[in-house]
């Protein structure tokens, strides 16, 4: 059982406290995707804007706890600008933090391992620690399955 | 205090252990309760000394297995003064027991356009049986609504159950602890030609009930609330309604003939018991009754007034506005059951902390979504007592809110 130090970093509760790029874009040319988590009734709302194959602007909407606020915030702040490439790697470094327990006994793909070990998780490093508490896992990942959804529909357009 | 909780405490083994190196606090009974070591020892010795199934065998542990099921019907039926012992039907849980409700009698009874009553604190295993009859047979469904302070908005019950053919009600709400006026409504209900089922999965563990008191048709309960185990649960209803339904799920043990033509049901209660019952859970269903009737239900009752009573009490006194606790504010209306928002805490992180702090409470929608709809929230952290928690309970979950105010800084 990890200490709530480990889990509430002081830069996870800087993101909670204060999320950025809080709010909405106008759909179209934006696409908006909702995602859910019947759980504990959490919303996430993502707004990406995406122009040629960059993603030019974020917003998030909804509502939930810290881990999922602060997860869709940080997610909002590492991907701006990033083009979709780049975002969906940065998913997937992402996810394999997350589900470290999973990818351990299901026998890691070396290549992949090697592709997510070279995306910079930055600041998102500091929910290592969620990793370790598996009923809040869905919490830090529902932003970016709803990011996953939101990126499909961008590019099933262009 | 009523009790002498320190010596009940005891009774229960998972009381006794620790958690992070602190005393496990256990607030979550409204969602299971705690098992007492004579339950525990209750199953065990009929697997160890009498495992055999029940109404089958002619040998002398098959006929033990036997009276010993038997006998847990009829405490269940002492304890909530049932006419009769053909009236105890054991199901898995509360859910199934509305379910068969819905499915035996709601078939052979509901037909378009006919109209059943809910009301809007409904625990899903109250709305979604009758959901799933209105999808089938286009029948309509009304909701008698909750007021702000959490109790049943009864200004239109008499206009709301006109015409009605079933009213089917929570006689305690396992998010707000409202104890609804089950009696009143029958009485309305039945005055309209209605029947009246009662869900009362949080009233039985917590209440003494007389079935025949409260007016009601069809009542059901789980065991796993009133200490008894998991994966059993009672309904009880009128012999003569239960005589006239349909049998509801089809196999062994519950008929009294079977050709390749077709079949006829056993008696009450067999007929609604199909294949072999969870036979060890209901011989420890049994001993839960015994338990609890031991300490009298008066008696429980008095001592979860008073808890709520000082829970009300302390909460406020040490936070104030920082909290808001719904459902009734008087002790005397309610359980001991407290949904509650603090400060903008989501409930998932205000669990994590209070866990911490060996304090366990639930985060979520508590299988209430229209009454969170209502309530304009999403989710509340919950905490519920039961027998067995005491003053020093609610001191350990206000100092570990007070943490968690500290943590993140409220």
């Amino acid at each position: 059982m990890p200490g709530l130090e480990d889990l509430y970093r002081e830069i996870v509760l800087d993101h909670y406290r204060s999320p950025r790029n809080r709010g909405e874009l106008p759909v179209p040319p934006s696409h908006r995707a909702e995602g859910f988590n019947p759980l504990c009734g959490d919303e996430i709302v993502v707004y990406v804007q995406v122009d040629g194959d960059t993603i030019t602007d974020v917003k998030i909407g909804g509502q939930g706890c810290s881990i999922s606020q602060s997860s869709a915030s940080m997610m909002s702040a590492a991907i701006k600008g990033k083009t979709i490439h780049e975002a969906r790697a940065l998913t997937r470094a992402f996810k394999s933090m997350m589900s470290i327990h999973e990818t351990a006994l299901e026998g890691d793909d070396p290549e992949m391992a090697a592709a997510n070990l070279a995306v910079k998780l930055g600041d998102l490093e500091a929910l290592r620690g969620v990793a370790r508490v598996p009923v809040r896992i869905k919490c830090a990942t529902l932003s970016w399955n709803t990011l996953a959804q939101g990126l499909d529909e961008a590019e099933a357009e262009a | 205090m009523t009790l002498d909780v320190s010596a009940i405490k005891k009774d229960f083994p998972l009381l006794e252990r620790d958690f992070n190196g602190k005393p496990l606090v256990y607030l979550d009974s409204a969602a299971t309760s705690q098992k007492p070591r004579a339950v525990i020892d209750a199953m065990s010795d009929y697997y160890e000394n009498y495992n055999a199934n029940t109404h089958r065998g002619v040998f002398g542990i098959a006929e033990q297995a036997t009276n010993a099921m038997e006998g847990a019907r009829e405490k269940v039926r002492s304890f909530i003064n049932a006419p009769s012992i053909n009236e105890i039907i054991f199901t898995r849980n509360a859910t199934e027991s509305i379910n068969l409700v819905a499915h035996s009698w709601g078939r052979a009874n509901l037909r378009a356009g006919d109209v059943v009553v809910l009301t809007e604190l409904e625990h899903h295993s109250n709305i979604v049986p009758w959901q799933q009859i209105r999808e089938e047979r286009g029948i309509e469904l009304r909701y008698i609504p909750v007021t702000d302070s959490g109790h049943l908005d009864l200004d239109d019950l008499a206009a709301t159950v006109d015409g009605a053919k079933l009213v089917s009600i929570s006689a305690m709400s396992n998010v707000l602890g409202t104890v609804t006026p089950v009696r009143h409504i029958a009485d309305i209900a039945h005055a309209a030609g209605a029947l009246v089922c009662v869900d009362a999965c949080q009233f039985v563990p917590h209440l003494p009930c007389d079935v025949i008191a409260l007016g009601a048709d069809f009542v059901a309960f789980s065991a796993h609330k009133m200490c008894g185990p998991t994966g059993v649960g009672v309904l009880w209803g009128h012999e003569a309604l239960l005589d006239a339904m349909p049998a509801f799920l089809g196999g062994g043990g519950m008929i009294r003939d079977v050709t390749l033509q077709g079949f006829k049901p056993a008696e009450l209660p067999w007929k609604f018991e199909a294949g072999t019952p969870a036979i060890a859970e209901i011989i420890g269903l049994g001993a839960a009754v015994d338990y609890l009737s031991a300490i009298g239900m008066p008696a429980v009752r008095q001592h979860e007034v008073e808890l709520a009573a000082y829970t009300l009490r302390t909460l406020k006194g040490r936070f104030g506005d920082g909290i808001k606790i719904y459902g009734p504010s008087e002790a005397s209306e309610r359980g001991a059951v407290f949904s509650f928002g603090f400060g903008d805490l989501h409930p998932h992180d205000i669990s994590q902390v209070l866990d911490e702090h060996g304090v366990c409470v639930r985060a979520g929608h508590h299988c209430a979504k229209p009454l969170m709809r209502k309530l304009g929230i999403g989710a509340t952290a919950r905490a519920s007592l039961y027998l067995y928690n005491d003053e020093s309970d609610v001191d350990a979950l206000a100092d570990a809110l007070a943490a968690a105010a500290d943590f993140f800084g409220l």
